[in-house]
């Protein structure tokens, strides 16, 4: 009997110690969350919205870096949609069993470690230098778009696999190639989870700093771009530089930059985890 | 045509190593590869510039080691409790709320870490300066928590119930059976959560350029201001003469660092590959 | 207006020492047999015994499979299925499968029944809507569903959902339809409306029916053929193909015998 009791003890012990963990770790993930809407929430307004960046970035607002954010954001969807779209399907639907898909698996989990500044220095050797693309939207948005491939390519194969082979077996006996099967059936019907997965791997890009830094972003310009050739404020360097670089600047406008750029990136992945979750729920199989 | 861009993600890692060396090539001509990694100062912007590795690579171990050793406990312990003995719903929020603290932008972990953790630092440790490797390290610990957490978690819940029950029904108890029975089934799995958040962390950029303080020195203490690979290149990348010395040597640092997460994470998904394996029937 | 299209005396299939390996295993061997055109043909025989293997050789379903081999001769109305020159992908709008569980597209019920001949390239829509109706006439749907064609296919009940399936084959105007246990996974009431409407189909197509319910082949096929797989190490072959009323009063076979009274399988 006693040993049975210590043994109650102990686990009541350790449910207590690794639930304190759990509940730290979330205090923290809350705490930066709230710590980050209490500082930044003041500094928000329409003015600081849809104005530029004055008197060497003390005032004003920051609509450049904005703007510049959404257009690298949209550039790199742009060229690491289709790419990554089409390997997933290709993963999922065509490659065969052997030691060459496996490669490419393992390449894929890969590149999903490998550090951003490492594709910063990528994208300046390849995009900026050797093709001589400058900085600019194009070469920050290509950059992003190899660092964001991997996440597509694992949230399209997943989506993917998830649809029964019964949907596809069913098309092929009607007589339909197996890319009219892929198009038309299965791809439509895995398109929440692809989108959905598409948009977190986006929203994280539209974050990073590194792979930018040499690639694309600007410390300061009123103008907005007016080409994919032109370079941009962003709003994560735009933090970073005022973090560390201008000296005298009042607090709010650096968290009312953070806060927008975390609840931007926040509120969107949520409303794609929603849309997902409510796609799912409307078709089960 | 779609073959093509099942290859891409060798194509592009490929392409990575290739101009990361094309563009240090000068560098490992003119300096060699041996007197950059063991040279042991770093004065880049000097006349004769001195070209060492090592005060670089010992920062980022400082704090990437620092950074594991804090984070390692409680996102295993944290990862046990999600996997074993949270409800359902619990489990859901908790994902849900790690999956945001990953997605925070790296700066911003930058920007809270001087308004919270570096004037924190200073007091407790009553420093001149909270700029330093433990700075850096406590916030680094932070980040990479979501992914030793959610990759250990995934691992621990892999292990089939039959064997929980096995062992349940042998009389042990939750905790003994998580203990005895689960984490050992998982332990490969959790070495590769470890492992995956150590070449985050040697990686990371932003948040450690913002906080080590960035003396590109051999620290003597953790208390001391450090420089790590990644800070380097950031910091240095945008003020060099395009096509010089300094810049191929940037390129080097970049490939020994793209070196080091390729090998870490190539180790880590060979093991994890094999855990799914072990499972699959 | 696409005319109905009578495939009367067409989709009879010839089967030659058909055997069928996975990797290293022969699953089915040394299958002969006539299939009538505009007959119900069951395929009955204890489960693993190869029928839905053998089912899915008639519309080269089991290359879809990857590791599949189908060796022996495999004619429909005299034309070798397996010939190098055949494209498997014309020979699915000929010969039409209805699967075990119902499976419609994620769409509406017009889009599924329509998918076939879209397929095949109509696009017209006085055309579609002709094959539509048709269909799912056949199929025994049309009243229920006349109503609300563009009712997404998922919220109708399992039976009319399989009935889909049937009409969504039904649609490319096949010669022959394979039918997988197309009942199992319905209960009774849809059972007999699937049966009913299988009654009625014959007089436009071939039906090949693989079903492990002895009742139900004796019900509504013409011609049966026993399966057996004697032991796991050995493939499983043909027994014997006759007349359904003769197989179940005055069986040939001992094996059969046994079987349809119920002593195994």
């Amino acid at each position: 009997m006693n040993r049975i009791k210590r043994a109650r003890t102990v686990q009541t012990v350790a449910v207590a110690i690794t639930g304190a963990a759990a509940a730290f770790i979330i205090a923290a993930a809350l705490f930066l969350f709230v710590y980050i809407v209490v500082r930044g929430a003041p500094a928000i307004s329409w003015e600081f919205l849809t104005d530029v960046p004055r008197k060497q970035m003390k005032e004003g607002g920051i609509l450049p870096a904005i703007v510049g954010t959404l257009a690298l954001t949209l550039g790199t969807a742009a060229f690491a949609l289709p790419i990554g779209v089409a390997a997933g399907i290709y993963l999922s639907e065509y490659a065969p069993r052997g030691r060459s898909t496996r490669l490419i698996r393992l390449a894929i989990s890969n590149m999903a470690g490998v550090p951003s500044i490492v594709y910063g220095l990528f994208g300046l050797a390849l995009f900026v230098i050797l093709l001589d693309l400058g900085k600019s939207i194009l070469a920050g948005a290509l950059t992003l778009a190899c660092l964001t491939l991997p996440v597509i390519i694992t949230a399209t194969e997943e989506a993917l696999r998830q649809i029964p082979s019964d949907l596809r077996q069913a098309s092929l006996a009607l007589g339909a190639t197996r890319w009219r099967t892929i198009y038309r059936i299965v791809l439509p019907a895995a398109a929440p989870g692809i989108v959905t997965g598409s948009i977190l791997g986006l929203s994280r890009a539209a974050g990073e700093t590194a792979p930018i830094l040499f690639t694309a972003a600007v410390y300061y310009k009123r103008q907005m771009p007016d080409s994919v050739f032109a370079d941009v404020m962003v709003l994560p360097y735009h933090i970073f530089i005022l973090a560390t670089q201008v000296t005298g600047r009042p607090d709010d406008i650096i968290w009312g930059t953070a806060l927008v750029l975390v609840g931007g990136v926040t509120a969107i992945s949520v409303a794609a985890a929603t849309w997902r979750s409510i796609q799912r729920r409307k078709v089960r199989w | 045509m779609i073959r093509l861009n099942g290859w891409s993600a060798i194509v592009i890692l490929a392409a990575i190593g290739i101009f990361l060396a094309y563009g240090g090539a000068r560098a490992l001509g003119e300096v060699g590869f041996w007197t950059l990694v063991t040279g042991s100062e770093w004065y880049p912007t000097i006349a004769a510039p001195r070209f060492g590795f090592v005060p670089l690579l010992i920062g980022s171990a400082a704090v990437t080691i620092t950074a594991i050793f804090l984070s390692m406990p409680v996102s295993l312990a944290a990862a046990v409790f999600i996997s074993e003995f949270a409800n359902k719903r619990f489990k859901e929020v908790a994902k849900s709320i790690i999956e945001f603290m990953a997605a925070v932008p790296s700066v911003v972990y930058g920007l809270i870490g001087i308004a919270v953790v570096v004037p924190w630092v200073k007091e407790a440790f009553n420093l001149d300066s909270g700029l330093n490797a433990m700075s850096g390290a406590i916030v680094l610990a932070f980040m990479i928590a979501p992914t030793i957490v959610s990759i250990s978690e995934d691992a621990l819940h892999a292990v089939p119930n039959d064997l929980r029950q096995g062992s349940l029904a042998l009389g042990n108890t939750r905790w003994q059976t998580t203990y005895k029975v689960v984490l050992p089934s998982a332990s490969s799995g959790v070495l590769a959560a470890v492992m995956l958040g150590m070449g985050r962390a040697i990686g990371e950029t932003m948040a450690v350029l913002m906080l080590t303080g960035n003396a590109a020195r051999i620290p003597g203490s953790l208390f001391e201001s450090v420089r790590t690979i990644t800070g380097t290149i950031a910091a240095e990348m945008g003020n060099v003469v395009q096509g010089g010395l300094h810049q191929s040597v940037l390129f080097t640092l970049g490939l020994v660092l793209f070196a080091i997460t390729f090998l870490i994470n190539l180790v880590a998904d060979l093991v994890l590959e094999k855990q799914r394996r072990r499972w699959r029937r | 207006m696409v005319t109905a299209q009578s495939h009367a005396g067409k989709g009879s299939f010839d089967l030659h020492d058909v055997s069928v390996t996975y990797g290293s295993e022969t699953a089915i061997a040394g299958v002969s047999m006539h299939i009538e055109p505009n007959a119900v043909t069951a395929l009955i025989g204890p489960s693993g015994c190869g029928k839905s293997t053998l089912l899915r050789c008639l519309n080269r379903m089991n290359d879809e499979l990857g590791n599949a081999k189908v060796a022996g001769r495999i004619l429909l109305d005299g034309v070798d299925v397996y010939d190098k020159e055949y494209d498997p992908v014309e020979l699915r709008t000929k010969v039409g499968q209805v699967f075990q569980k119902p499976n419609p597209f994620p769409m509406t019920i017009y889009d599924n029944v329509a998918y076939g001949p879209r397929t095949q390239g109509i696009r017209k829509r006085s055309d579609l809507d002709a094959l539509v109706e048709r269909s799912l006439t056949r199929a025994a749907l049309w009243g229920e569903v006349k109503k609300d064609l563009k009712k997404h296919a998922f919220e109708l009940s399992g039976g009319q959902q399989q009935r889909v399936c049937i009409a969504r084959a039904l649609a490319t105007e096949p010669e022959v339809l394979l039918m997988d246990e197309p009942a199992s996974s319905l209960d009774p009431i849809s059972t007999q409306q699937i049966e009913d409407t299988i009654a009625e189909l014959k007089e436009y197509v071939t039906i090949v029916i693989v079903t492990h319910n002895m009742q139900q082949a004796a019900r509504i096929s013409d011609k049966t053929a026993f399966m057996l797989r004697e032991s796991m190490e050995e493939p499983a072959f043909l027994v014997e193909v006759g007349e359904t009323r003769t197989m179940f009063t005055n069986p040939g076979d001992k094996r059969t015998e046994a079987y349809i009274t119920g002593r195994f399988g």
